[in-house]
């Protein structure tokens, strides 16, 4: 397909995403800004998990000097900023690792989860959308978005205990917990055991991973499924009405190929948006997923964080986040281009 | 043709994130399906491996396992029974304490267990220039051996080497509990060689004498800790089990649904409500862990009205701890009467509570001169505690119970953290809060939650911040005492005079719900809250 990003518009696209990229850095020290005060302003502090329940007012006193956290805010601050500027994200207080190691593997696992719920949300939502605008206003159309309407309200950890009650406990078809039996002693190479299992030629291991990912998946992915869902069926039913759809109906093509190659094509460029949202939002949310279902994910390391009060790993945890998050949207920025070559990124 | 395109692209992208995380290991053989592996399910991770830097139950727990102390628990109360340490003696004036050695003991480096890895160890924890002191904080030990060398109340003058198996201990002055101490968890005996080598990241890859021994790569963060046997362990034939592994699992919900899949063998934390579903299903077996805590209601004596006895005397008529107890814990606590549990020696038995009587109560408090009641805000924990499963809801139970004396109550919650913070600063009128006791010994309870010494912010253990000179006296007593009847006679005399100023309302010891599947063999969880499990075995 002629595409108007690397023809016509290359100068005016990389102009576009070095001033994209630009425009990250106050996105994201005003972040850093926001977090550093909210976890600052909680009460407590890290010395209560270091030292105990017990610890005596001489003890924690030693221990701030030895973190620095004596020192006042803004100082704080910007010790941290200087790392994060050299590229090093800090150390954490509690486990005195590096974060940007220690990170490493939780990042791993919360990817991991987060595409392939992502692939299970978008796979299910486009065809429930589709199916919902093709047969518009039949008991198949309110059927399905009676099922989106579920997933959207459905709180996550509900459906998340429900789907481990059934599958897990009741069933007993599938494992409740973590990304891998830990009986099977399974090492990571890459820390995405998808990948490794396949590294590693096992079909034991790729059986057991993806035993795993079903559940977690399902219940990360079933509220963008929805909102996909719906998003799907709104954009279509606004395309499916244009005159080139008539034509290409009048024209005798099949009616699959009416649908999944003429209107949701044309009708893609909102649910991209929604898709790329969503991915941002999961990458970020899935918190409960992962507490529920035991997934170490990047959620979980700084949820513990949070309760220890472990600043640097709060801080540099929720950066990675959104650096994440905003890469994302850019990506999706991109990929308009890409499927709408009509749009162009100079800027007249 | 795009959404095949989309889906190369993804492809490709996933591939090359993946790329940049690649490292080579190779295929581990730790997948042996022979194994007998024991899976042991809670709700979060250890924070560090390294016993003598940690104060977390859930590190304890797991470092219980790896290392030995000289001396132990017996297994259901807190008696001190051999363990590193075959026999031991004290000097007539209770000064010296001499250790004899158990011969033949080897890390799991290999290296040999002596009296110089004992001297080591605790130079390294007491000594802040020693070369090694490095790694964390070493908080317990300054908690209970009263600081680091060169502070004023520091118990140990010296540990030496008499000979390769014998170790004596010089103290400063006579400390009751000093072997209660040392049977701690956290003052178990590491390898020196391992330790000298990298003394922060010994945290990471732990070397003791025990049961079990960390297997390489063998802690996953977040996730699991996986153990291995330790085919050299000085108690012949033991441990049980080829594998020992702890999985965390936050929910506790989400936990119990593993258990009862038969995805993990045994788990702690549990929801007192899920104790029937565990008596209903014979694959699944209830362990009942005594209660070494107490969950009790502080007054603030330094505020009015609670700076009068009698006030304090008639809130403690108008508590139902037996309702508390049915409702909130589902029987699984005993009433409170005395600050501190039965499974520890020195608890009095001649102590009588005060009665649940609310016309007394109202009595009692026109005769302090509250006719008509008063205001008070009640502080309530947001979070559940081990000894305390939900705060707000006891606190609304008995705000009842404390309007029908005409006591309104305003109850006011905090997470945990502020929530302690606040209290240890003395903010509350009136407060929940609880202990978990550590080594097992009186003093422990009586002298940290009710000494005058502990009254001090911003971190008041006493947080009645209740100063009585006779109780003082007493417990100073019965700390420096070396005889255990004449501290045992001490501290029911304490109990005595506690009960009669009621600075507390004492409200339940909680014995802790656990659960395993019922072909796990030999496990009792034991009060201080972590226990070894070389005796524990699956049957099948």
């Amino acid at each position: 397909m002629g595409n108007a990003i690397f023809s016509k518009g290359v100068v005016g696209l990389y102009a576009y995403i070095i001033r994209r990229m630009l425009m990250l850095i106050p996105v994201l020290i005003g972040m850093s800004i926001i977090t550093f005060s909210i976890v600052h302003a909680i009460p407590g502090d890290p010395t209560k998990v270091i030292l105990g329940d017990k610890a005596t007012p001489e003890q924690v006193a030693l221990v701030k000097e030895n973190l620095g956290l004596d020192k006042p805010w803004y100082t704080q601050y910007f010790q941290y900023m200087k790392g994060v500027l050299t590229g090093d994200l800090g150390t954490s207080l509690i486990t005195k690792r590096p974060i940007s190691e220690e990170i490493r593997p939780f990042l791993a696992a919360t990817f991991e989860l987060s595409m392939v719920a992502m692939l299970f949300a978008f796979i299910f939502g486009i065809n429930l959308g589709v199916l919902s605008a093709w047969r518009h206003n039949s008991w198949l159309d309110y059927g399905t978005m009676i099922i989106a309407l579920i997933g959207v309200s459905i709180p996550v950890f509900w459906l998340g205990l429900m789907e481990l009650w059934f599958f897990a406990q009741y069933l007993d078809l599938l494992p409740s917990y973590g990304r891998v039996d830990p009986r099977l002693g399974f090492v990571g190479i890459t820390n995405f055991y998808l990948l490794d299992s396949i590294l590693y030629g096992d079909v034991t291991y790729l059986k057991d991973v993806i035993m795993h990912l079903i559940l977690p998946a399902i219940a990360l992915g079933t509220i963008p499924m929805a909102i996909i869902a719906r998003m799907t069926r709104s954009s279509m039913l606004e395309v499916m009405h244009s005159d080139y759809i008539r034509t290409a109906r009048a024209k005798g093509l099949s009616e699959f190929w009416v649908i999944y190659k003429h209107t949701l094509k044309n009708a893609f460029m909102p649910i991209l948006t929604v898709v790329g949202l969503q991915m941002g939002l999961l990458l970020g949310g899935a918190v409960l997923t992962e507490t529920i279902f035991s997934w170490p994910g990047v959620g979980s390391y700084i949820y513990n964080a949070i309760h220890a009060r472990d600043y640097p790993v709060i801080q540099s945890g929720i950066l990675v986040l959104a650096t994440i998050f905003v890469c994302i949207n850019l990506l999706v920025d991109l990929l308009y281009g890409w499927i709408d070559p009509r749009i162009q990124y100079e800027k007249e | 043709m795009f959404k095949k395109s989309f889906l190369i692209i993804s492809i490709v992208m996933i591939m090359i994130l993946s790329a940049f995380v690649t490292g080579c290991v190779d295929k581990q053989n730790a997948g042996d399906a022979a194994a007998k592996t024991l899976i042991y399910g809670r709700g979060a991770d250890s924070i560090s491996l390294d016993p003598a830097q940690v104060t977390d139950g859930e590190s304890l727990k797991v470092t219980r396992q790896i290392f030995d102390t000289l001396v132990q628990y017996k297994e259901h109360n807190t008696e001190v029974i051999p363990a590193l340490a075959e026999k031991w003696e004290q000097s007539e004036d209770g000064k010296t304490w001499t250790f004899y050695l158990r011969k033949g003991v080897k890390f799991h480096d290999g290296t040999d267990f002596n009296a110089d890895a004992v001297v080591y160890n605790f130079n390294r924890w007491m000594d802040p220039k020693h070369p090694e002191h490095k790694g964390g904080e070493f908080p317990y030990y300054a908690y209970m051996f009263g600081g680091y060398l060169g502070d004023d109340g520091h118990v140990i003058k010296a540990v030496t080497a008499v000979d390769a198996h014998t170790v004596k201990f010089e103290l400063n002055f006579t400390s009751g509990p000093f072997l209660n101490n040392l049977a701690m968890p956290p003052f178990a005996i590491a390898s020196p060689t391992a330790v000298k080598a990298d003394p922060v990241e010994f945290n990471q890859n732990p070397v003791g004498t025990g049961a079990f021994k960390i297997a390489e790569n063998g802690w996953k963060k977040n996730d699991a800790i996986t153990l291995i046997k330790n085919d050299n362990f000085w108690q012949k034939g033991f441990p049980l089990m080829d594998k020992l592994i702890y999985k965390s699992i936050p929910d506790n919900a989400a936990r119990f649904t593993a258990l009862q899949a038969g995805d993990i063998d045994m788990m702690d934390g549990m929801n007192p409500d899920d104790s029937k579903t565990v008596k209903q299903n014979d694959a699944l077996a209830l362990h009942i862990r005594p209660g070494m805590n107490i969950a009790y209601l502080a007054f603030n004596t330094e505020k009015k009205p609670f700076d009068n006895p009698k006030v304090r005397q008639a809130l403690n008529m108008a508590v139902n701890k037996q309702g508390i107890i049915n409702s909130f814990y589902a029987n699984m606590a005993e009433p409170a009467i005395n600050p501190m549990p039965n499974v520890l020696w020195g608890y009095n038995d001649s102590v009588i509570d005060y009665e649940y009587n609310i016309e007394k109560a109202k009595q009692l408090l026109a005769e302090a001169g509250h006719p008509n009641g008063f205001e008070v805000e009640f502080y309530a924990m947001q979070d559940p505690r081990p000894y305390m499963p939900n705060g707000k809801k006891v606190a609304e139970y008995m705000q009842q119970d404390f309007a029908k004396i005409g006591v309104k109550t305003k109850i006011v919650s905090y997470d945990w953290q502020t929530y302690k913070d606040r209290v240890g600063k003395g903010e509350h009128q009136m407060a929940l809060f609880g202990w978990i006791g550590d080594n097992g010994d009186p003093d422990n309870f009586l002298y940290v939650l009710l000494d005058k010494d502990n009254t001090r912010t911003p971190d008041a253990g006493n947080i009645s911040f209740y100063r009585s000179e006779p109780l003082h006296s007493i417990l100073i007593e019965a700390q420096r005492s070396t005889d255990q009847s004449a501290r045992s006679a001490l501290y029911e005399k304490a109990q005595d005079i506690i009960k009669k100023d009621a600075p507390w309302i004492p409200l339940v010891h909680a014995t802790v719900p656990e659960a395993a599947r019922s072909d796990v063999k030999g496990w009792r969880p034991h009060p201080t809250g972590s226990e070894p499990l070389y005796n524990v075995s699956i049957s099948k």
